[in-house]
């Protein structure tokens, strides 16, 4: 245990990296990710057409192919971010809204038609039905996606260690070749790290659901 | 039909540009690497390391990848080139393995000693300074070269950057599990340290601007700046010696001398000198340099 | 719900409307398109020397790609098989009567989703041939995927599973089949026909995930691109690196296109099929979609 006290310092900044990598992100996508799910499912079809083609590249784009172009091809267009913590930041949550878009509309549809009928019958608007009667019912029955979304995201922090952030994925990687003879307390360190993350975050997800569930 | 005729587009686009050749692939490859001949009617002591691997007639290597003028892969042939690949063909010869049994692994700074220590690879040649802390958990043959640290500007040393003490304040990048790594956040902790997983993305982002300065070994600098097209030059004011040694397996006492011993016949008889013109010294356009003496520690 | 009960259908002013933001937003992404292209031109990025690089075999740059694209492809097709068995193993073992069997299987399952697939891969490389497993990039990054995956599939089939009527199960038991019959004869089978979009629709996240092979050195299609631009660096400064970054990530959106339509298309066949209709439509959850790392299991 000599190698925790000795690797204290880097462990515990790694952890607040990972966090705040996923937080800052984690809202930035989930702003953006929903712009885009009002966007899929608005009447102006250029709109839906825009969301859809996004969701789709997004999708089908490995998480790192898109670190790399943030780091390194954006400059092609004389665009730069200010540090490597943004342009992680930026990869994140622009890859992630695409599945809290994804998210979002599954809850949308999940809400029953008599509902927005309901609404338009009552002579509400697009943007007032979406805002005040599907939306907030959509976001309880997307509680556990957009809770297991977060989660993903917070493991796919870990990517950010090969572009110069130096989170716990990257602090592992530094310890594992500086400790090679206790490899399994580095890695120990490092998933517990994660798993502070992840494991409540599982808990409290269960526990919202449980509240905020909608008995059909 | 409408399918078809797409397709056929298609394709004539494809021929199109396939017809129209790039630079790239016009320019004849000269390939710098060679092919010792193994060495034949060899004979090691029963049990040793060497026999063992001349009986398999196979061998895994560590090197780096990113290394232009020590290691680089070309992806043309799928085969790393350069200095330390010469040097690991030599010693491979030796032990009477022909090219063809060599398989290559690309080490990167951050998973040397651990390749070692599980035996994912047999040795190491990759740039790899001798220093004591890394001595406690491998063992080096060597060294057979000795660069120093130095620091990597953008063209025309916009930071008037001379050497690490001007480094204060700016920011500069180098390889997460290098030495040059660390040393710059032990002795220079004023600098703004930021580390990648090879070298190559430094210079990517020096060149972008996202980092005033890369630091490392003078030849692996010397490299990047070769392949800079004039962006990028040398402060050349090395501050640092790094002896760079064929790491394996630790207390294999008996391995560790036979590459000495091969590493020094290779100094005299002028197969290193002719490993370096072809690689190294064919991009500083150096000539070869004194061989170091042999650490027998 | 289907949304066009949103809205009305729109009336002859909202189709004005609607036509005027459509053109202005549409001159204002071509505008931006326009801008882009032109900042990419004005660096030299769209000279047709640069992009003939990526078609013209003398520079190896193709076959390099492809062999790349080769690479990728295998490990996500090995990880893949394996994911599928063991993961359907794991759901039966989830579903045991057996609590010693229910127990542990479940920890498996929790914990492979709960670390980062990237630790994953490197506690396969750094750590197993310490134990003494003999280890490969290709290996480590198989077995990565494979024990990540297999969680996830793990949860995936379980669902499957329960999805099947009761009355299947009580049927079964009534014939007088035992416990394994009930499961491999009836259960599995529609189980994992059920499931099969959405084992199509996992492959295009083993995909995209075997990119994370780029920090085990595995030379998978973006390493090659990778090797690539360090390779062409050396003789020509960054003139190609744009382009390769280009093609790598169009080839990925290709590939994983054509999968995604492949499960649309397994999935329609999957609802057409009477054997299996009165089924719900089977998606992909989001979270799953996003590789790398899925949630802990949040099932109900």
């Amino acid at each position: 245990m000599q190698f925790l006290s000795d690797n204290a310092d880097l462990l515990w900044s790694a952890f607040l990296t990972t966090l705040s990598l996923a937080v800052v992100s984690g809202v930035c996508a989930l702003v953006l990710g929903t712009v885009l799910a009002g966007m899929r499912v608005s009447p102006i079809a250029p709109l839906r057409g825009l969301a859809t083609f996004y969701v789709e590249v997004f999708r089908n784009t490995p998480l790192t192919v898109v670190f790399f172009f943030l780091a390194f091809g954006i400059v092609q267009i004389d665009l730069q971010f200010p540090s490597r913590f943004i342009t992680a930041v930026a990869a994140l949550s622009l890859y992630t809204a695409a599945f809290v878009c994804e998210a979002l509309r599954s809850g949308i549809n999940a809400v029953p038609s008599g509902q927005a009928e309901a609404a338009r019958a009552l002579g509400l608007t697009f943007g007032q039905s979406l805002r005040q009667i599907v939306l907030p019912q959509a976001f309880r029955t997307v509680v556990p996606p957009l809770g297991n979304v977060w989660i993903a995201l917070a493991k796919n922090t870990s990517i950010a260690a090969g572009f110069a952030v130096t989170d716990l994925t990257a602090a592992l990687q530094r310890l594992a070749n500086a400790n090679a003879d206790q490899l399994l307390a580095v890695f120990a360190a490092v998933v517990a790290g994660y798993l502070v993350i992840t494991l409540p975050s599982a808990w409290l997800i269960r526990v919202v659901e449980n509240r905020v569930a909608i008995v059909r | 039909m409408r399918t078809t005729r797409k397709v056929a587009a298609l394709a004539a686009l494809g021929l199109t540009l396939a017809a129209c050749s790039s630079e790239a692939g016009s320019q004849a490859e000269e390939s710098a690497s060679s092919a010792p001949t193994a060495a034949e009617d060899v004979d090691f002591p029963e049990g040793s390391t060497m026999a063992e691997l001349n009986e398999a007639g196979a061998i895994t290597i560590g090197t780096k990848y990113d290394q232009p003028g020590f290691g680089l892969l070309n992806p043309q042939s799928g085969a790393p080139e350069g200095f330390d690949v010469e040097i690991a063909k030599i010693v491979a010869a030796e032990l009477g393995i022909p090219e063809d049994g060599i398989t290559w692994t690309e080490t990167v700074s951050a998973n040397r000693e651990p390749f070692i220590q599980n035996g994912q690879v047999d040795m190491v040649v990759a740039t790899y300074t001798i220093n004591d802390a890394r001595k406690q958990v491998v063992d080096f043959a060597g060294p057979y070269y000795v660069a120093g640290q130095d620091i990597m500007v953008a063209e025309g040393n916009p930071e008037g950057i001379e050497g690490p003490e001007d480094l204060a304040g700016k920011t500069v990048c180098s390889v997460e599990g290098s030495t040059p790594a660390q040393r710059i956040r032990d002795e220079y902790p004023e600098a703004n340290l930021v580390t990648y997983d090879v070298y190559s993305k430094c210079a990517d982002d020096l060149r972008n601007g996202g980092v005033q300065a890369v630091t490392t070994d003078n030849v692996i600098l010397t490299g990047l700046v070769a392949g800079s097209d004039g962006a990028f030059e040398l402060v050349g004011n090395p501050f640092t010696e790094e002896p760079y040694g064929i790491g394996m397996e630790l207390g294999d006492t008996d391995f560790r001398n036979f590459v000495n011993d091969v590493l020094e016949e290779s100094f005299e008889d002028g197969r290193w000198a002719d490993a370096w013109d072809r690689t190294a010294g064919a991009i500083t356009g150096e000539e070869a340099p004194e061989p170091p003496s042999v650490d027998r520690y | 719900m289907s949304t066009n009960v949103l809205f009305d259908l729109p009336g002859p002013r909202a189709r004005r409307r609607q036509r005027i933001g459509t053109v202005v937003g549409a001159l204002l992404i071509a505008a931006l398109i326009g801008l882009a292209l032109y900042r990419l031109g004005a660096n030299g990025q769209l000279e047709a020397d640069r992009w003939a690089v990526l078609f013209d075999p003398a520079s190896g740059v193709p076959q390099a790609l492809g062999e790349g694209l080769l690479n990728t492809l295998s490990v996500a097709a090995v990880g893949m098989v394996l994911a599928t068995v063991f993961g359907a193993l794991l759901a039966v073992g989830r579903l045991s009567d057996h609590a010693w069997v229910r127990g542990p299987v479940g920890v498996v399952i929790e914990l492979f989703r709960a670390v980062p697939l990237l630790i994953l891969i490197l506690f396969c490389l750094l750590f197993l041939p310490t134990v003494g497993v003999p280890m490969t990039a290709f290996r480590a990054l198989v077995l990565g995927l494979t024990l990540y995956n297999m969680a996830v599939l793990a949860e995936i089939f379980r669902a499957g599973i329960l999805s099947v009527d009761r009355g299947q199960r009580e049927a079964a038991f009534a014939l007088g089949m035992r416990k394994t019959q009930v499961m491999t004869l009836v259960l599995l089978p529609q189980a994992v026909r059920r499931m099969l979009p959405v084992l199509v629709a996992q492959l295009v996240v083993l995909l995209k995930d075997s990119s994370l092979g780029f920090i085990v050195s595995y030379l998978e299609l973006l390493r090659t691109a990778r090797s690539l631009v360090e390779f062409f660096n050396f003789s020509f400064g960054n003139r190609y690196t744009f382009q390769l970054y280009v093609a790598a990530g169009l080839i990925y959106i290709v590939v994983n296109v054509l999968l995604s339509q492949l499960a649309k298309y397994v999935e329609k066949r999957t609802r057409r099929n009477r054997k299996t209709a009165g089924t719900g439509q089977v998606e992909l959850p989001a979270d799953a979609q996003m590789g790398g790392g899925s949630g802990v299991a949040a099932t109900p």
